[in-house]
Parts: structure tokens; C-alpha cells; sequence
């Protein structure tokens, strides 16, 4: 008797519990409209439904999926992961998991240190931790971000560039997205790739029209959207003819997910001297210090540099993630067009990253530049894989490729793979891989000048990166720095 | 000002020091001679803390505190600055972002506040006056590219801008042309010679000596301090030999 009289109490209290959220007017749909656990034609379809999408799209992705089921999990990545089960994840707003923290005293202390070492804000911090009362801060941030962002959007409109969720833009933009979604990663491009086109969720829409040079710095931030980052992402930005875009991607906050598996998609298209800048920083949760737990991320990032004299630079800090599989590549179609790919990759602990780029030569007189700076501390694995292929009648191309791998310790792994394909004989093409230790030398020298290990540690670092971090735009470079230094923290001595 | 007693240090299990006893008190400068191999840069390593060097026995202390038992950060900060027989180099960190952030670790671990981007650079260029360098030089990598005498007279800026209480100059003299060498040794009196400074110069050759009159000049050899006497040792040094003043 008394026992339902508590049954029913408790079923009250979270009624009104739930009801008070609702007033907040936040997170309702975010908690209860999720797709069931699994992955069928039927996900697929309650994805595409929930995103109010026309046929086409539907059709496309239904293409995708089935493709999906035709293929298999690709294994020559120097990577080793258990086994993905598929069936056992979700695909579409994941419940969350309900946080119970009452304030940033109840955060993981290991946590709170590193929010505070990046100089995030107390109240940002709340928002990242899920404090219980941050909803209401998140609230209001996230009025703050739409005041922002609305201004922002003003003087984008006002130059004519289109910035919009993935979403939107395929019910606005129809045509523009039919036009290129897929045309530069097909729907088979690779296993993710094609998981990704059935079942993407978030993402970003750019296009800047002909002779438009982007005001700002675009970023993820100012999408006016309160959820994080996705698990399936899907990007596609299109510069048009002599236009110009600087597109920046991720957050330095270390971000935990309950998405294992992560697997974007991103399409560039740079028309006639066009060119696009894009930059990462990525910092998924890497797992602890003994290698449970951390973020799989499968992406697949390409541009196609379409018109003659089109550039495109990718530069990444990869920092995060347990396995990171990604090779942002350049199809270099266009005559004298150019592409660039500037990478610090960090791994420490029981980290593997296996990225690089791709540079395919087809256009007379393409060039293209590759500067990789792999780093391994702990028990980490770090594979730089590269290919520069040059097509027979791609006359005069030039690639000059750098790749330096800097080791902590006597336990991590550093590993060059380098592809060239040259098929016509004017082509100049230039390798250099070094392999160093970071050294007691330099280490004692700069203690003795008066910092401790780790600012030592993160000075050579930093030092070591340079040449990739100066291709930041200014004020991702600072954090950047310190995210270095985070994240090699306690792999020195 | 430091107080060396009974030292004894090894590396990788060797015995490198063994029972060095040396004091210098605020206000010297002190010469240390001696053989190759005797262990001069060793006891300049023990005394910044390199990992690696064990002490196995006796104390250091500086300004009455236990040398020994502070963290290599912190020596600097306290005022110990070593001028190294081989600078290292740094490849991506200029002069200028490796020296304005270490002396303001110094700074902050000395309560006091950090300089600014300004004055940081104010005060460089003061310093690569005094020593003559080109501050042009400020802006490259750290040691990157130097030829020897030019990473021995960076060095010497290094020390002018981190102003420490007490030096301990590892062979400074050694790879600088005769004039470099006299700009060097002007510019440690300018920078250290002070009634409360002291420093400890290790030096091959009385070239030095004759810029920089040292108070005090001893010999090191095997591990520790076998003669002490004035500026006239070295000479004698010089002109007879480690062998024979030893046997004397
Ligand atoms: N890592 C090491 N392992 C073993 N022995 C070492 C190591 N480092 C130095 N030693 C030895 O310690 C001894 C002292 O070396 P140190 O460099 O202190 O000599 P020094 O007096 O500075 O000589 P020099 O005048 O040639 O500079 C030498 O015999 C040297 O070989
Ligand atoms: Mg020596």
C-alpha cells in the first residue's frame, strides 16, 4: 500500500519535473523524439521525415543505404578498434543521458582543470558540464548567440552568401543542394561516406556567390543551433567564380558524447579563382588513460577545385578522438589551381590517428602543398598517409611534401605512408619525412630559463607545429596552442 | 651567496663529483679551471638540476635555501641562471616568444607582475645592444642556425634579459672571435658585477680572465675543488699546466 503511494509520488514529482523542462522550452524535443535503436530503411525514412524533407531526398538517401548494406567496413588503416555493431546505436538524437551535476563543484575535477586551462567562461562552462541549473544559462546563451548571429546574418545576406543548416537549405535551396550534394564525395565513395548519405542529420550549408568575398570568418558557432556538433554530419560548401571563403570548424572545449561513432562528410567546390579556406580543430572525447571509452571518427573530406587558378587549403589540429580515420583531399581539376593541406595530429595515451591527404593532379599546372606534423606521446599510434597522383596529361604539376613526426617517450609509434602515382614526366614532386625525439637538451634548456615541464613541453611543441599552426586564422591559433599542451599533458619525463 | 659542501653526484651510475666543497659568496666572480672530463659541466648541471644527474651526497645552498630541493623552474625563478657550454636549439620558438615567456615565469613565480609585449622587447633590445647583436637576431629560432660564437653571445643576451643573482658561465669564452670575446667580457661585468651577484666561470684559458678579473680561481679536477687561489693561479695555469701546479 504505501509502496504505490511512493510509486505514484515519484510518477508525479517527474511529471512535473518533465513539465518544468517543457516551460523552459528547452531540450523537449531533443529528449523525446529519437529514432529506435538500430539501422533499416525505416530509420532512414523517420530521419528524413523528421527533417520535413522532399522526395528526392529521401530517394537519395534510400540509394545510400542500400549501397551501404552492399559493402563492407574497410580495414588498411593502421588502426585497431573492436568491432562496430551497427544495429546497437542510434541514429537520430540519441536520448541524452539526464546530467545530475548541481554545480561545477560536482564536475569531474580533470575536467573542470582543462575547461579552465582553455580560459572557458564559468557560465560556458555550465553549458558544457550540463549543470542542472545551466539550462537556464544555455537559455540565455543561446539568446545571446541568435542576437549575434542575427547580425551576423544581416551583412552575410547583404553580400549574398548563403549560411544555413544542411537542413534548411535543401527545403530552401533545393536546386543548388541537388546540384552539388554528392557530386564531390559520390554516395559510394567509402563505407562512412555512404552511411553518412543515408542517414546524416546536421550540418552546414555555405555558397558564396560569383565575386563575393565573404565578410567574416563563417563558423559552426553562429549557426544558431543549441545542439552540439553531430554524429553524422554533412557539410557542402560551394564557391562560386573569383569568390572567397574562410570556413572554421569544431571547438576546443573537449566535448563527451554518447555517439561512439562519428562520421561526417564534407564537399567543397571552389569554381574559377575561387578560393576556400577551411579549418579544424577537432577534440572529441579521446577515452582515459587507459584507452576505455572515446570517440570513433570516420570523416571524409574532399575538394574539388574545379576552375583554373581555384585553391583550397584544409588545415586541421587533430587533438581528439580514441581512432581518427581522415584524409582531406584535393581534386585538382582545374588548370594552375591549387591545394593545400597544413595537419598537426596529436595522439597520446592509447590514441590511433590514421589521416593525411590526397592530391590528385588532373588540371595543367596544379601545385599543391602538404605539411604534416605528427605528434605521439604514451602508448599512441600516429600514421601519416598521403597520396599525390598526377594524371598523363597533367603537364608542369608541382607537389612539395613535408612530414615530421615528433615522438614523446619510447612507447608510441610514428609511421610515413606515402603514395605517388605520376603518370606524365614534367611533374616535379618532392618528399621529406623526418623523425625526431623531443630531447632532455632542449627540454633542461628551456627549464633552466625558468618554465616548468609542461610549459617546456608545450613550447617545443608548439615550436614544432608552427608552420601549421601560422596557417590559423588568429584567434583558433591561440587556442589551438594550448590545446597542444593539454593534450600531452603528463607525457613528459 | 652559494655554499657548495661535500657534493657527490653520478650519471647512468658513474661517480662524476665526488666531495666538491666551493662557497662564493655575494659580490665574486670565481674561476673554475681544469682538465677535460673533470666534471665542470657537471656541477653546473647539478646545480640547475638536470634530470639525470643524481646527487648522492652533500647540500647546496643559495641565499641560506636548500638548492637541491627545488625544481629546475624554480632555481631560475630564484636566480640561477646557467650559460651553457653547447646552447640548444629550439626550431619553431623565436628568441623573443622563448625568453619573454621564460622571464615571465620567472616573474610570476616571483609574485611579480608579468611585462608587457612592449617593455619585453624594450628591454631585448637593450640587452642585444650591450652584447652587440644584431636584435634582428631576437626574431629567429632559438639557437636555430647560429654559428658558435653567435649562440655564445645570444646567450650572454639570454642572461642580460633574465637578470639573474648568480651565473653559472659553462666555457662562454670558448668559439668567440678575439673581439666577440672582449664584448662578451665586458658584458658580463656590465651585467653581473654587482654586490649582489656572484658568478661562477668556467674558462680554459686566462683570455677571458683578463676582461672578466675574476676574485677567485680554483681547479676541479676528478670531482672536485684541488686548489683555490687569485687571478695569479691562472696565469701559472696557463703557462705551466694542469700537471705540474697539481703536483706542486
Ligand atoms: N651521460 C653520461 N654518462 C656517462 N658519463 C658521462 C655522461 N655525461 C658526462 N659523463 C662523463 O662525466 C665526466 C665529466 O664530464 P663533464 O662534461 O662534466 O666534464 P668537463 O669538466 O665539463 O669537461 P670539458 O672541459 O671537456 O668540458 C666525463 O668523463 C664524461 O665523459
Ligand atoms: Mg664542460
Amino acid at each position: 500500500m504505501s509502496e504505490d503511494i511512493d510509486i505514484q509520488d515519484r510518477e508525479a514529482r517527474e511529471a512535473a519535473e518533465k513539465a518544468a523542462e517543457y516551460e523552459h522550452g528547452w531540450s523537449s524535443d531533443i529528449e523525446t523524439e529519437f529514432a529506435e535503436k538500430g539501422l533499416n530503411e525505416d530509420t532512414v525514412r523517420f530521419i528524413s521525415a523528421k527533417k520535413g524533407e522532399p522526395e528526392w531526398m529521401l530517394d537519395w538517401r534510400l540509394k545510400a543505404f542500400r549501397l551501404w548494406q552492399e559493402m563492407e567496413e574497410p580495414n588498411w588503416a593502421k588502426l585497431g578498434y573492436p568491432e562496430i555493431d551497427y544495429q546497437d546505436a542510434y541514429y537520430y538524437a540519441a536520448p541524452k543521458k539526464k546530467v545530475e551535476l548541481d554545480s561545477l563543484d560536482d564536475l569531474d575535477p580533470e575536467i573542470k582543470r582543462v575547461y579552465d586551462k582553455l580560459g572557458i567562461p564559468l557560465g560556458e562552462q555550465e553549458v558544457l558540464a550540463g549543470v542542472k541549473g545551466a539550462k537556464k544559462v544555455a537559455v540565455d546563451a543561446v539568446f545571446d548567440s541568435v542576437s549575434v548571429a542575427t547580425s551576423f546574418r544581416e551583412e552575410l545576406k547583404r553580400a549574398g552568401v548563403i549560411f544555413l543548416s544542411i537542413s534548411e537549405a535543401i527545403r530552401e535551396y533545393p536546386d543548388l543542394v541537388k546540384k552539388w550534394l554528392g557530386k564531390v564525395v559520390p554516395q559510394h565513395d567509402n563505407y562512412f561516406a555512404t552511411l553518412n548519405s543515408a542517414v546524416f542529420s546536421d550540418g552546414t550549408f555555405v555558397y558564396v556567390p560569383e565575386g563575393v568575398r565573404c565578410p567574416m570568418e563563417l563558423s559552426t558557432y553562429f549557426r544558431i543551433n543549441a545542439e552540439n556538433t553531430g554524429q553524422f554530419e554533412r557539410t557542402l560548401i560551394v564557391a562560386e567564380k573569383g569568390s572567397y571563403v574562410s570556413y572554421l570548424e569544431g571547438c576546443t572545449a573537449p566535448m563527451r558524447d554518447e555517439n561512439q561513432l562519428h562520421a561526417a562528410v564534407v564537399e567543397l567546390v571552389a569554381m574559377e579563382d575561387a578560393e576556400i579556406k577551411y579549418s579544424t580543430v577537432q577534440n572529441w572525447y579521446p577515452g582515459n588513460s587507459e584507452g576505455v571509452g572515446g570517440i570513433y571518427n570516420f570523416v571524409t573530406k574532399r575538394a574539388l577545385c574545379q576552375g583554373a587558378r581555384s585553391k583550397v587549403s584544409w588545415t586541421q589540429v587533430e587533438t581528439g578522438s580514441a581512432v581518427t580515420w581522415k584524409y582531406p583531399s584535393c581534386v585538382l581539376n582545374g588548370e594552375d589551381s591549387v591545394g593545400e593541406f597544413y595537419s598537426v595530429a596529436v595522439t597520446n595515451n592509447y590514441q590511433q590517428a590514421d589521416t593525411g591527404t590526397k592530391m590528385i593532379h588532373n588540371g595543367k599546372g596544379s601545385r599543391s602543398t602538404i605539411i604534416s606534423k605528427g605528434i605521439s606521446a604514451g602508448k599512441s599510434d600516429n600514421t601519416y598517409r598521403g597520396m599525390v597522383r598526377v594524371a598523363a596529361n597533367a603537364d608542369g604539376v608541382r607537389n612539395r611534401t613535408e612530414c615530421d613526426s615528433l615522438l614523446i617517450g619510447d612507447q608510441c609509434g610514428a609511421h610515413t605512408v606515402p603514395y605517388i602515382e605520376v603518370k606524365n614526366p614534367t611533374a616535379q614532386i618532392e618528399h621529406e619525412a623526418t623523425t625526431s625525439k623531443i630531447s632532455d637538451d632542449q627540454l633542461f634548456y628551456a627549464m633552466q630559463r625558468g618554465l616548468d615541464d609542461e610549459e617546456a613541453m608545450a613550447l617545443i611543441v608548439n615550436g614544432f607545429a608552427k608552420e601549421v599552426l601560422k596557417e590559423l586564422p588568429m584567434e583558433f591559433a591561440v587556442e589551438a596552442q594550448k590545446l597542444l599542451a593539454i593534450s600531452l599533458e603528463g607525457s613528459v619525463g | 651567496m652559494l655554499e657548495i659542501e661535500n657534493l657527490t653526484a653520478e650519471i647512468d651510475g658513474k661517480t662524476i663529483l665526488n666531495g666538491l666543497t666551493l662557497t662564493v659568496p655575494a659580490g665574486e666572480v670565481h674561476a673554475i679551471m681544469g682538465p677535460n672530463g673533470a666534471g665542470k659541466s657537471t656541477l653546473s648541471y647539478v646545480l640547475g638540476g638536470r634530470p639525470g644527474y643524481e646527487v648522492t651526497g652533500g647540500s647546496v645552498r643559495f641565499d641560506g635555501e636548500d638548492l637541491l630541493d627545488m625544481e629546475p623552474h624554480e632555481r631560475a625563478a630564484a636566480g640561477l641562471f646557467l650559460g651553457f657550454q653547447y646552447p640548444v636549439e629550439i626550431p619553431g620558438v623565436s628568441n623573443v616568444q622563448f625568453l619573454r615567456e621564460a622571464l615571465n615565469s620567472q616573474r610570476k613565480a616571483r609574485g611579480e607582475e608579468p611585462l608587457t609585449g612592449g617593455e619585453f622587447l624594450k628591454l631585448a633590445k637593450e640587452k642585444s645592444a650591450l652584447l652587440k647583436l644584431d636584435p634582428e637576431m631576437l626574431k629567429r629560432h632559438v639557437n636555430v642556425g647560429f654559428s658558435g660564437g653567435e649562440k655564445k653571445r645570444a646567450e650572454m643576451v639570454q642572461m642580460g634579459i633574465l637578470d639573474p643573482k648568480f651565473a653559472v658561465l659553462d666555457e662562454t669564452d670558448s668559439g668567440l672571435d678575439i673581439d666577440a670575446l672582449r664584448v662578451v667580457g665586458e658584458g658580463i661585468n656590465s651585467i653581473m658585477r654587482a654586490p649582489d651577484k656572484a658568478v661562477l666561470l668556467i674558462t680554459h684559458y686566462q683570455r677571458l680572465l683578463e676582461v672578466v678579473k675574476p676574485d677567485k680561481v680554483s681547479i676541479l679536477s676528478q670531482g672536485r675543488i684541488v686548489q683555490t687561489g687569485g687571478p695569479e693561479l691562472a696565469v701559472r695555469l696557463e703557462e705551466e699546466g694542469y700537471d705540474a701546479v697539481m703536483a706542486a
